[in-house]
């Protein structure tokens, strides 16, 4: 019975995610849109997007190899278990056990690599441009974001993240500020690794300025489906993580009852609304930066991760 | 303003040419009448305004462009559109014409350099042109445009039309600058008939184009902005943009305000109640403007963008002599308004903003500077418009005209030539664009791939007046 239970909320859990990726994104728009005074297409607008080029034909380029068609199936998988891993309304799920951090970013790592293969893949320009851009941004973003692990890690003694959404919780953890320092890098982190202003646009039409869209601008039908539902699965899940590991109130404990879990659930799309809306204001209040201003901005990211595992090895206290 | 125009040999061409490439005159336009070439030219100190015609035996004339390059392109249309051969010239690739031969953009050599192939079709919706550019991984080596693709043909379908149809297409020319079309047109063609329009005519022609100015300058400088995807500014301008759009509709009947302004004076009035209404616009712009500069001027994200972003040498700025931001971001000091000017700026007050960095961010002040300038020039139109007719009746006689005109990108060129029932036998238009496309790929210059998109737009060189 309790085996059931488990693979039903973890099921839950899975089916969660993928529902919620499409609304968080068209959440974002519209308050940017309201932002900048205008009406803003509807909350449910990702979804159609989806169903209408789920519905379209693929148009393949003529020299384009198997591993073009194949690569969204791989990205969107690989995300989607990623962004299921993560504690969302209730910890110690069925596959909580290889919910390790450092895993997830594995498998976000290697979705990343198999994409920039498919932006050289159909021998364009922009899809080279694409992808070394994209490159430049992981080759900085990747040791930052294992280095804020670290840094949690150290203080929650685990990269499990039941485990470090339990400590995060409880009256241990106190105000340090190397969780302050680890904060702020992953949210710069998440700002880059999600394609979003001030390292890159995800409503542009600028070719020449593009990351994420120039690398998959030969995509169409299906696979661009599985492609935009796969960015916002990763939008969710690092707003996910943040809420996990910075703001972890609410998330249920692994008992089975239901009053936990609906608390849990309401308190899950809260902490994605407010995190949502603060990131609209924050892209709706600066311009985009230079492309060689980036690893700059990530920089900082890193120093603040190695700062905090640092004043960590310090002092305790710290 | 009454152009002295000589017919030269070959000796005074050149003598011309010589003048021009040492600086000392700045070239205007260069067009084909065949059989005749000719050249307008701007004295820029005394703003006099000269034209030289040469006349082509066998079909070939003496190049401009391989002593003075801004002529290089002209010279190359001419050759598509009138087969008239630029002898010596430098460059013989076809301009506006596209054939099926393969183009052969010009080379750039280096290691690893590699060529990444923009447009003609953009993933947004803009006008069609194709940006060639060489690159070293971000930086730019090389940056060539082939435009051409929205050659309509207006300068031959112009030709033996009346003049109130002539004066359709030539509103038609960049719709963004229907007015400054329309009005250059008609003040070529009353110099052509020895006319003048109404005084009332005149001012109401003023009232528009600083309208126009006015919106164009808005959608600019959200437009930049946006550019650097920093979109609050972009949607703030567009409120501003279409409130004064709607304010053109209100009281000309067109929100770009075409056909208005025609030969022999304006076809309608302003509407009743037209002044209270742009009181009430002006009040608004005043009131959310200055908010907005300060929070271009005060977004460090936004400026570290535009500062010193897609620089424009003033020497090049001088030696094409381009009109408009571009120029005056650059430390050239020419309005056509004020030089060689017509009505009826000489009666008004105001001023010329000028410029010296040259970058993305000298050209949003440009912009700024001048909205608020045409601002002031809309109130001092609407305190001293003159009441009386709006319109003279057209003479139908032969004769040739010119007309400058400062549209919000810079400086509009028509020259016109009618034939003795009054119809148009030779129209030429010539956009401040053509001499502001080669400066763009000069901007670019040790540039990243990743600005040229905000450079551009800085720019917003006309496509479809160019291509005519």
């Amino acid at each position: 019975m309790a085996v059931i239970a488990d693979f039903a909320l973890q099921g839950a859990q899975m089916l969660l995610v993928l529902l919620m990726a499409p609304l968080l994104t068209g959440f974002v728009r519209k308050v940017k849109a309201r932002l900048l005074s205008r009406q803003g297409p509807p909350l449910l607008q990702p979804y159609r997007d989806l169903f209408k080029l789920m519905r379209k034909d693929v148009v393949l380029a003529s020299n384009a190899s198997w591993l073009f068609r194949i690569i969204p199936y791989l990205v969107f998988a690989a995300t989607w278990v990623a962004a299921s891993l993560i504690p969302t309304f209730r910890s110690g799920l069925l596959f909580s056990w290889t919910a390790d951090l450092i895993a997830i970013i594995a498998v976000l790592g290697s979705a990343r690599f198999f994409l920039a293969l498919a932006g050289l893949d159909a021998g364009t320009s922009f899809g080279g441009i694409g992808s070394s851009r994209e490159v430049m941004i992981a080759s900085l973003a990747e040791p930052a974001m294992l280095m804020i692990v670290f840094a949690i890690a150290l203080i929650a003694g685990s990269t499990q993240l039941s485990t470090m959404a339990a400590f995060m919780n409880s009256a241990d953890v106190g105000l340090r500020v190397s969780l302050g320092l680890a904060l702020i890098a992953l949210i710069i982190v998440a700002v880059a690794e999600n394609a979003r202003i001030p390292v890159d646009n995800p409503a542009t039409h600028l070719e020449l300025t593009m990351v994420h869209e120039a690398m998959v601008l030969e995509y169409s039908g299906r696979h661009l489906a599985l492609i935009e539902l796969a960015a916002s699965l990763k939008l969710l899940l690092y707003v996910s993580l943040i809420a996990c590991l910075f703001a972890p109130w609410g998330i249920s404990s692994p008992v089975i009852a239901p009053l936990p879990l609906l608390i849990g659930i309401a308190a899950y799309i809260g902490k994605l609304a407010v995190l949502g809306f603060l990131l609209a204001v924050f892209e709706t209040s600066i311009a985009k930066m230079r492309v060689f201003r980036v690893p700059e901005f990530l920089g900082a990211a890193l120093m603040l991760a190695l700062l905090a595992t640092l004043l960590r090895f310090v002092s305790g206290s710290f | 303003m009454m152009p002295t125009q000589t017919n030269v040999k070959v000796d005074g061409w050149l003598e011309a040419v010589d003048r021009l490439a040492g600086g000392h005159l700045t070239l205007l336009s260069l067009w084909a009448d065949p059989p005749d070439v000719k050249m307008a030219l701007l004295d820029e100190a005394s703003g006099a305004v000269s034209i030289v015609s040469y006349h082509c035996r066998n079909g070939q004339y003496p190049s401009v462009g391989v002593k003075h390059p801004p002529a290089i392109r002209l010279e190359r249309a001419i050759r598509d559109l009138h087969k008239l051969e630029a002898i010596g010239a430098s460059d013989t690739r076809p301009w506006l014409k596209h054939t099926a031969a393969p183009y052969e953009f010009l080379a750039a050599e280096g290691e690893a350099l590699h060529q990444i192939a923009v447009g003609p079709v953009h993933a947004g919706i803009i006008e069609p042109g194709h940006f060639r550019f060489t690159a070293n991984g971000e930086f730019l080596v090389r940056l060539e445009a082939r435009l051409g693709y929205v050659h309509r043909g207006i300068e031959a379908s112009m030709a033996g039309a009346p003049l109130d149809g002539a004066a359709k297409f030539a509103a038609r020319a960049s719709g963004d600058s229907t007015v400054a079309y329309g009005i250059a047109f008609a003040l070529a063609a009353e110099m052509a008939l020895g006319i003048a329009a109404p005084p009332r005519a005149i001012y109401l022609r003023a009232l528009m184009a600083e309208l126009e100015r006015l919106a164009n300058h808005f959608g600019d400088i959200g437009a930049i902005c946006n550019d650097a995807s920093f979109s609050l500014m972009h949607a703030q301008c567009g409120i501003l943009r279409e409130l004064t759009l709607r304010a053109a509709d209100d009281y000309f009947g067109h929100r770009l305000m075409m056909d208005i302004a025609v030969p022999g004076g304006v076809v309608r009035d302003i509407a009743a109640d037209g002044a209270a209404h742009l009181g009430t616009l002006l009040a608004e712009v005043r009131r959310v403007f200055p908010q907005l500069v300060e929070l271009y001027d005060n977004t460090a994200s936004l400026q570290d963008r535009t500062v010193t972003t897609g620089i424009v040498k003033p020497d090049y700025a001088r030696q094409f002599g381009a009109g408009g931001f571009v120029g005056r971001a650059s430390g050239r000091a020419v309005d056509a308004r004020r030089l060689p000017g017509y009505a009826p700026y000489g009666d008004l007050k105001f001023e010329v903003p000028v410029l010296t960095a040259g970058d993305v961010n000298a050209r949003v002040w440009i912009r700024i500077r001048e909205v608020e300038q045409s601002l002031a020039l809309v109130e001092q139109i609407l305190a001293a418009l003159p009441g009386g007719a709006l319109r003279v009746d057209l003479p139908s006689r032969g004769g040739e005209g010119l007309g400058i005109v400062e549209a919000f990108r810079g400086d509009v060129f028509v020259w016109l030539r009618l034939a003795d029932d009054g119809s148009v036998a030779r129209c030429h238009l010539r956009d401040a664009s053509w001499f502001q496309w080669p400066l763009l790929e000069t901007a670019v210059e040790g540039n990243i791939v990743a600005d040229f998109p905000l450079c551009n737009k800085s720019f917003n060189c006309s496509y479809a007046g160019h291509d005519l």
